[in-house]
């Protein structure tokens, strides 16, 4: 199924009552099997849309809509959260579990589709684990075996691995990328990392500062599977300064500018 | 040249808390020993204090016969009941209160209104609507229990991680699954600490009730054996409340880790 984001914005109302407009007439398409990343500088809204996207919040005017075959039984989209926001009461097993509660599924399928991710996630013997026995790169596994155990039209990922550090991040990239393509799903990955963006995604679209509107789409040209050896590609290079171009401005604005929106942050 | 070496001494000592783990058993029998002398020079009469194998005695005593165990089954019949209705209606209030913004608004101002009212002080009127049976005795328990249920049952409830709600409702949660998938285990732990507040409670107005109105009951064993001088009995009363109120809180505080095993490893 192909995601469509349709004149979305997204207007605030900070604590003063006044009017923010975190989102302006955004306009894009995921398509079906396609890996989207979605970029902006801190504070551009980006965890704002995915969330519309998710249903989370609703969104002042425009519409977000699945288009495809009808998948009876399957959600549109599943989320991977930034702070993992796995349940610490629920142990692995039950944590992937949840979303196919939800759905209904339940007996020898439930056990056989949470096995199969658990696997794919390399979670196998872990299941009886809680959350908080393991470290934070095993954690966003779970979050992302539970998101991908509900088989989603659109998986979004919002700075799945931001809460990470960096070797980690890398290697949960890698596998991320290894399950996209035995699942090959459509994907919506948010992220703030412009290396990370390219190296990941089919196509970037690279979001302005508050309120964030759609710069640009950066096809991105690298072959699949991807391999570390990309990461000095000249397409990649190009890819990066182009987006860096794009954003650099934004990027010092905000860092010079105070005006933080309490609450809204992303 | 001279050459000054300066060695790192930790300068946290002092903070250090040492578990004197021996002494804590020493004071308890320190205080008993003490107790025992006290009363066995004759410097404090047995009539005021009796002994600590004085009341030990009796305490065997009034077990073989049989006379502990029907006052100490009218009030464990009355406390089950009382804490069991408080403790149900306490978190079913406090859940609605906590999640649905209607019920606050009518049921907060109510319980904030009544909540510093001491339950003693309902007796009579309670012992009027429901008659000096079990019932009033029973009632005036559960409802010194229904208040910190509710509040705390309440507390966890608004603490609960709105991530995790949003996470739930992303994966399809509908309201109740919310409320009984994250909002209940996360309230969970402080359910747990209104439990055991609530326990202290309810012990409390259950012997200030048996002591009003009653004819059987630990409450009314101490009242009547203080009327009739016998002090020794009344110590074994006193004792027998004590061993109830450290069994329930060890009772809860091991169902506590048997429900929150998440927390506990």
């Amino acid at each position: 199924m192909r995601v469509v984001v349709e004149r979305v914005s997204k207007t605030y109302h900070d604590r003063r009552g006044r009017d923010v407009a975190a989102l302006s007439q955004v306009d894009f398409a995921v398509e079906a099997r396609e890996f989207v990343a979605l970029l902006g500088p801190s504070g551009c809204g980006k965890s704002t849309l995915l969330n519309i996207i998710a249903g989370l919040l609703p969104a002042t005017s425009g519409q977000v809509y699945f288009e495809g075959e009808p998948r009876p039984g399957r959600p549109t989209a599943a989320t991977v959260f930034q702070e993992f926001a796995l349940f610490p009461w629920r142990t692995v097993r039950a944590n992937v579990e949840f979303g196919l509660e939800e759905l209904g599924v339940s007996g020898l399928e439930r056990v056989e589709r949470t096995r199969r991710y658990l696997d794919m996630t390399g979670l196998g013997g872990f299941e009886a684990r809680y959350p908080h026995q393991l470290s934070g790169g095993m954690r966003q596994r779970v979050g992302i075996a539970r998101a991908l155990a509900v088989e989603p039209a659109v998986l979004l990922l919002d700075e799945p691995f931001s809460a990470l550090d960096a070797q980690t991040r890398t290697l949960m990239m890698d596998e991320l990328l290894n399950i996209w393509e035995t699942t090959r799903q459509s994907v919506l990955y948010v992220t703030h990392n412009i290396q990370e963006a390219v190296f990941m995604a089919d196509r970037v679209i690279v979001l302005s500062r508050r309120p964030g509107e759609v710069l640009d789409v950066v096809p991105i040209k690298l072959p699949r599977p991807r391999r570390e050896s990309h990461y000095g590609a000249p397409v990649f290079v190009q890819a990066a300064d182009r987006i860096w171009g794009l954003i650099k401005s934004q990027a010092q604005t905000a860092l010079l500018d105070g005006d933080v929106v309490a609450g809204q942050g992303d | 040249m001279a050459v000054e070496r300066l060695v790192v001494a930790d300068r946290t000592a002092f903070l250090r808390r040492p578990d004197y783990r021996t002494l804590r058993v020493l004071a308890l029998l320190g205080l008993v020993v003490l107790w025992e002398l006290v009363t066995r020079t004759g410097w404090v009469s047995s009539l005021f204090l009796p002994s600590p194998t004085g009341v030990l005695a009796e305490g065997i005593d009034m077990v073989t016969s049989g006379q502990l165990f029907v006052h100490l089954a009218r009030s464990l019949e009355r406390l089950a009941w009382g804490f069991g209705i408080g403790v149900v209606t306490g978190i079913s209030v406090g859940v609605a209160v906590g999640f649905f913004s209607l019920a606050d608004a009518v049921v907060q101002p109510i319980i904030a209104a009544t909540f510093p009212i001491p339950k003693i002080a309902l007796l009579p009127l309670l012992i009027l609507w429901l008659g000096i049976g079990e019932t009033s005795k029973v009632a005036v328990v559960a409802l010194g229990v229904f208040f910190p249920m509710v509040i705390s049952t309440y507390t966890g409830v608004r603490q609960a991680d709105p991530l995790l709600i949003r996470a739930a409702v992303s994966f399809g949660a509908g309201r109740w699954s919310v409320i009984r998938k994250v909002i209940l285990p996360s309230a969970l732990p402080m359910v747990f600490a209104g439990l055991k507040l609530g326990a202290g409670t309810a012990l409390l107005l259950l012997v200030a009730a048996e002591q009003i109105a009653a004819d059987a009951g630990i409450g009314f064993l101490i009242l009547q054996s203080g009327n009739l001088m016998e002090t020794t009995k009344l110590m074994v009363g006193i004792v027998v409340l004590s061993l109830l109120g450290l069994l329930s809180h060890w009772g809860l505080s091991g169902l506590e880790r048997a429900v929150i095993r998440w927390r506990h490893t």
